[in-house]
């Protein structure tokens, strides 16, 4: 070994004030699941494109001459034009119109489904699975018998027994929407609930509730924004079955779903009446996945760096 | 578990019990009966025709009626099709369905797993990108829409396939197709995201460090535990898919099962409705309890049985 | 681990063999093939594919009351009569007579053997009948069968067999008496309801008509060969029928498919020979594109398209403000940009292929300043100072595409015209038909087909205000004797002129609002000749060939 001369070592001087300093700058979980979201450019993509469509429901109606209920009987099936954007349906109506005032269903039904959906759904799967035994099973029959029954024989009892509008709706799209929702956190939970973490929680005393949205529920976050994308345009599109049904929203008003439905006939002959509404719905779609996986990427902290 | 799976059971008839007393309630209380038409019968006619199917007397009777026909696996005569019974409609139309709804899941398991490994063995590459858009595009576009392209790009442009019916194997391709493609897209999306979230595990680090091949880890250690969402969806899917899909039928001909859950309904044909939803409902709760086996399976962790035990 | 994997892997192969060996069935695809190939050749082959959209409800002549089942019978079941270039002609019978107070026909058959080579007997058609009739048949369309005498009263029970006015007076004399005298018996004769049925057979085996076999004889020009129930129904050429020697195709295949874009595509694509009415029926986008091509067929059918009002519902009491709506309808803007089938425009309720004329109406299509006129007179008697107090109104239709565009155009038209803001609702079938029959609706939509060719079928839905269809709880003591007093009168001129009296009471009051009367359109195989289309939108493939 060789001889390490003296002169070679200097006192270090410790500064006390030094060493409180953090070297990297202490955020809250908040900020900095904000700042990494931020980074991810293809979820910031998403986010705009969101903001777009919520942009484009509010005033793309504004923009075009014509409303989206006027008849033009001798107009009707022209192409995308300079005086019809997206073309005109069958009506002659403008489907530039029709498709950004159909938005504002639309979006307002995926979003507000998805959320009671993801609402009903984790409760119920949650509770399901941590609980266990005899409450998992009642719980779990519970929704397989929801399942079970007839979905059209269902609506069209609540078509009967109560009022059109957007209520009424919105019932007959949760009333069997959560399931799925509810399926797949139990199972999610199941998995997760006799991992040590959960054990290690338990022994110290932290409260089902506690263990249930600080460790269970994050982590099964994948599937559920998964599963939350799937519910959008599953609701779209019962809409437009629920308006076949007479239970959507009636005519002339425009929705995605409809305007898609009927366009599906029309596609060998006219295909932009399919062509503008299934775009924006798959452009909403795609929105809502990226912004999700941005999302579940952010708020995961085994992915800080 | 045999004693598990017994509980199940008995758990299994309740619900089905509960399943055809909602129904029976829920389709009696439905507006028009079978006999309603554009055309209104005269009154005698109809009576005559309630009282031979029995529809005349008090309902208890004839939910009992039914309750005991059902446990005889007979659901009697169609309403609307004379001369054929439910059991007839369900033995000719449940073969079709069945073919059509595995060669759809075997696509949709196949491709959907497939895609999301890979996706998430490439997370934000290319690869990853491309299976996204895929799955995005399979998600919005429903079924319907998805066989109206289908049949219109690869039947009557390119003339690859045949437009419909049901006639050789060719003709059951583009059918499985539009059937298997949302659930496909789903089931990607759903095991590249569970996918990403076992990766990131302690215990796939230990099995990096220990110097296993990326191969060995996708397959022994990641795949098993990513499986389990997927195999939560797969229950009901499955039960759905092999019983048949109105649209699907529709636009291609097909003569399965699915178009009797809609059909019977709008005819307010009682005896198929009873008979089709018993039917359904007993395929899903056992595809249901299949996939609460096959958790066990999956994850040993995971103990359905323990009660109070997991707590 | 790798246990479980090699139980996929044979479990995947098992499905793979499972598929494979499903997949066997692929004689049809040359057969296919050779048939394109033909095409050209001198000696085309007569064999003929259309689509007949549904399994038909049921292959007993008695028990059928759908049109489905109407389109298989009517090929391989004759009645005593069949309908030819629109006119009744004889067919099982050989000749008739009439009393001379029109209330007995004495038929007499002519020499035809069933497909199993049995003879086609008067026994067969008093059986028949009176099976139909007998109430512990459960025959829906038992009431085709009231015009005989004592139909009515043994189907209801009360009366017995024996009263029934039909009589196998020999072997090949059928004596019918009738009820009342009715001018178009030999119409209805060609319906399938009075088909006979193989008394033999059906006696020893009840089971006959449900599938195709040495049980299902039929004596039409077709026999049935194979059923297989949701998917298709083939039909071969009957060596025993009659005037086999007139009927040159040899096999009919009908296809259930129930998809009008996929029926327009197989025929496309020479699957079919067929697409459309009455049958099938082709996508409404596709019809400006066929009639471009000179491809489209149409022919007008007796029915009529309309809108019902309830007459006991405010506003839509006053007969003004019914006026008001009737006539501010651009029916013509309709038919041409909507439905796009060259329907025609109606302005009265019996169609043109019964009262010629009708084809312009009682009032002007699409007359607004009428209508304003008469939204005032409305408005005036009802107290009212603007439309807009006018109480609201909403328009109910059962859940179509078709209906929905009508709807909203006709909506589009009352706010544009009249200032009139009508809410649409639509509902499933079911629901829908219930409400209209329990009169709790104020405007619905509503279509009437003819049974048969007579305006009496389309005029007496509105004789009585708890007629099963009438639905608009709207009676007029005029229009009620008028009816009645035509089915006794035996001059056809005059009873014809009563009937048009009647309807022109009913346009004049208007508890309908008619929209258009009915074509049907369709596309064929230009090689294809002699298929005989019925003004009540029946079709006969007995002179049918390919040139």
């Amino acid at each position: 070994m060789q001889q390490i001369p003296k002169e070679m070592f200097q006192p270090a001087s410790v500064d006390l004030s030094e060493a409180e300093k953090i070297s990297k700058p202490s955020l809250s979980f908040w900020k900095d699941v904000s700042i990494r979201f931020r980074k991810n450019k293809l979820a910031m993509f998403g986010l705009v494109l969101l903001f777009i469509l919520v942009f484009m429901a509010i005033f793309g109606p504004m923009m075009t001459p014509h409303d989206y209920r006027t008849n033009d009987l001798m107009n009707t099936n022209k192409p995308p034009s300079a005086e019809h954007w997206f073309g005109t349906d069958d009506l002659g109506r403008d489907i530039f119109a029709r498709t950004w005032y159909g938005a504002r269903i639309s979006l307002f039904i995926g979003v507000a489904a998805a959320l009671i959906d993801l609402f009903i759904g984790v409760l119920w799967g949650g509770i399901a699975a941590f609980r266990g035994g005899r409450t998992d099973e009642v719980m779990m029959r519970i929704a397989d018998i929801l399942w079970g029954v007839p979905y059209l024989l269902l609506v069209i009892l609540l078509m009967v027994v109560l009022e059109q509008g957007l209520g009424t709706m919105i019932l007959a799209m949760t009333i069997t929407g959560w399931i799925n929702m509810a399926r797949i956190v139990r199972g999610q939970v199941l998995q997760l609930k006799n991992q040590e973490y959960v054990l290690a929680a338990q022994t110290l005393g932290a409260s089902t509730s506690r263990i249930m949205f600080r460790h269970l529920i994050p982590n099964t976050m994948g599937p559920i924004l998964v599963t939350m994308t799937l519910t959008i345009p599953s609701a779209i599109f019962t809409e437009a079955f629920l308006s076949y049904l007479g239970l959507g929203v009636p005519q002339p008003l425009a929705s995605w779903g409809t305007m898609a439905s009927d366009g599906v006939s029309a596609l060998q002959y006219y295909p932009w009446r399919l062509f503008f509404p299934a775009t924006m719905i798959c452009l909403t779609i795609f929105a809502f996945n990226v912004v999700g996986d941005g999302l579940r990427d952010a708020l995961d902290p085994r992915l800080r760096k | 578990m045999l004693r598990y799976i017994g509980r199940r059971l008995l758990y299994m008839l309740l619900s089905l019990f509960l399943i055809i007393t909602a129904t029976f309630f829920l389709m009696r209380a439905a507006p028009g009966g079978p006999f309603s038409g554009e055309k209104k019968l005269p009154p005698e006619i109809e009576k005559n025709l309630n009282e031979f199917y029995g529809l005349d007397r008090p309902w208890y009777e004839q939910y009992f009626d039914y309750l005991t026909s059902i446990a005889q696996w007979d659901f009697g005569p169609s309403f609307k099709y004379k001369g054929q019974t439910v059991n007839d409609l369900i033995n000719s139309g449940f073969p079709v369905s069945f073919f059509l709804g595995m060669e759809a899941l075997l696509i949709a398991v196949g491709m959907g797993v497939l895609l999301g490994i890979i996706a998430a063995l490439n997370h934000n590459k290319w690869q990853d990108y491309a299976a996204m858009i895929f799955a995005v595009l399979g998600i919005s576009v429903p079924s319907f829409i998805m066989a109206s392209l289908l049949q219109y790009v690869l039947a009557i442009k390119l003339g690859v396939f045949p437009v419909a019916r049901w006639e050789s194997f060719m003709h059951t391709i583009l059918p499985a197709i539009a059937l298997a493609t949302g659930p496909t897209a789903f089931i990607a999306r759903l095991t590249r995201s569970s996918m990403l979230e076992v990766l990131s595990n302690d215990y796939i680090r230990t099995a990096k460090a220990k110097g296993l091949s990326r191969m060995q880890i996708t397959v022994r250690h990641a795949i098993r535990n990513a499986l389990l969402p997927v195999v939560s969806y797969l229950g009901p899917l499955s039960a759905g898919v092999i019983t048949g899909s109105f649209v699907i039928e529709k636009i291609f001909g097909i003569p399965g099962l699915g178009s009797h859950f809609v059909l019977s309904i709008s005819n307010r044909d009682y005896t198929v409705i009873m008979g089709v939803t018993v039917f359904y409902s007993i395929i899903l709760l056992a595809a249901i309890l299949l996939v609460d086996i096959a958790y066990g399976l999956i994850d040993p962790r995971i103990k359905l049985a323990g009660g109070k035990k997991g707590e | 681990m790798k246990k479980r994997l090699s139980l996929l892997f044979s479990l995947m192969l098992v499905l793979s063999l499972f598929l494979a060996a499903c997949g066997g069935f692929d004689k049809k695809e040359s057969a296919d093939d050779t048939k394109k190939g033909e095409d050209k050749k001198a000696d085309v082959p007569q064999e003929l594919h259309i689509n007949i959209n549904t399994e038909p409800f049921s292959l007993h002549p008695g028990l059928a009351n759908d049109s489905t089942s109407g389109t298989v019978l009517r090929q391989t079941f004759e009645g005593l009569t069949v309908i030819k270039d629109g006119k009744p002609d004889l067919a099982a019978a050989e000749s008739y007579e009439v009393s001379d107070d029109l209330t007995t026909y004495t038929f007499k058959l002519r020499d035809a053997k069933w497909t199993n080579g049995d003879p086609v007997t008067a026994h067969d058609f008093e059986y028949a009948w009176k099976w139909a009739l007998d109430p512990k048949n459960q025959s829906q369309y038992a009431y085709q069968l009231y015009y005989i005498k004592n139909g009515q009263a043994f189907n209801e029970g009360k009366a017995k067999a024996e009263d029934v006015g039909v009589k196998a007076i020999d072997d090949k004399t059928l004596q019918v008496t009738l009820e009342n005298p009715t001018p178009y018996f030999l119409e209805l004769t060609a319906f399938y309801t009075y088909y006979p049925v193989n008394s033999k057979i059906a006696q020893q085996n009840p089971d006959w008509y449900k599938n195709a076999g040495d049980q299902y004889t039929s004596n039409g020009p077709f026999k049935m060969v194979s059923w297989e129930h949701n998917s298709k129904i083939v039909l071969e050429k009957n060596e025993n029928y009659w005037d086999a020697n007139n009927v040159k195709l040899t096999k009919i295949e009908m296809v259930m498919v129930n998809d009008p874009n996929t029926e327009l595509s197989m025929f496309n694509n020479g699957e079919l020979d067929w697409a459309g009415s009455p049958t099938g029926n082709l996508p409404t986008d596709a019809l400006p594109q066929l009639k471009q091509e000179g491809k489209l067929h149409v022919q007008p059918i007796a029915g009529t398209y309309w809108y019902k009002f309830n007459t006991e519902k405010a506003p839509l009491n006053n007969v003004n403000i019914r006026k008001a709506l009737t006539y501010a309808i651009d029916r013509k803007a309709i038919v041409e940009n909507i439905t796009k089938g060259e329907q025609v425009p109606a302005m009265a309720a019996v169609p043109p292929t019964m009262f010629p004329e009708n084809e312009k109406g009682y009032f002007k299509d699409n007359d607004v300043e009428k209508a304003k006129e008469h939204l005032q007179k409305g408005l005036e008697e009802l107290g009212l100072k603007d439309v807009k107090d006018l109480p609201p109104i909403t328009l109910s239709f059962n859940t179509s595409e078709a209906h929905a565009k009508i709807a909203q155009a006709i909506q589009d038209m009352w706010k544009k015209n009249l200032g009139i803001e009508v809410k649409l609702e639509n509902a499933e079938w079911n629901v829908y038909i219930d409400k209209l029959h329990s009169g709790d609706y104020q405007i619905g939509r509503m279509g009437w087909l003819g049974d048969f060719n007579d305006p009496i079928n389309f005029l007496e839905l509105y004789r009585d205000k708890k007629g099963g269809n009438n639905d608009t709880n709207w009676e007029n003591p005029k229009y009620k004797q008028l009816l009645i007093d035509s089915q006794k009168e035996k001059d056809s001129e005059k009873r014809l002129q009563m009937l048009k009296e009647a309807e022109a009471i009913l346009m004049d009051e208007l508890p309908i609002a008619p929209i258009y009367f009915y074509t049907q359109t369709w596309v064929q195989k230009d090689n294809l000749k002699g298929v005989e289309l019925s003004g009540l939108g029946d079709v006969q493939f007995k002179w049918a060939y390919f040139e």
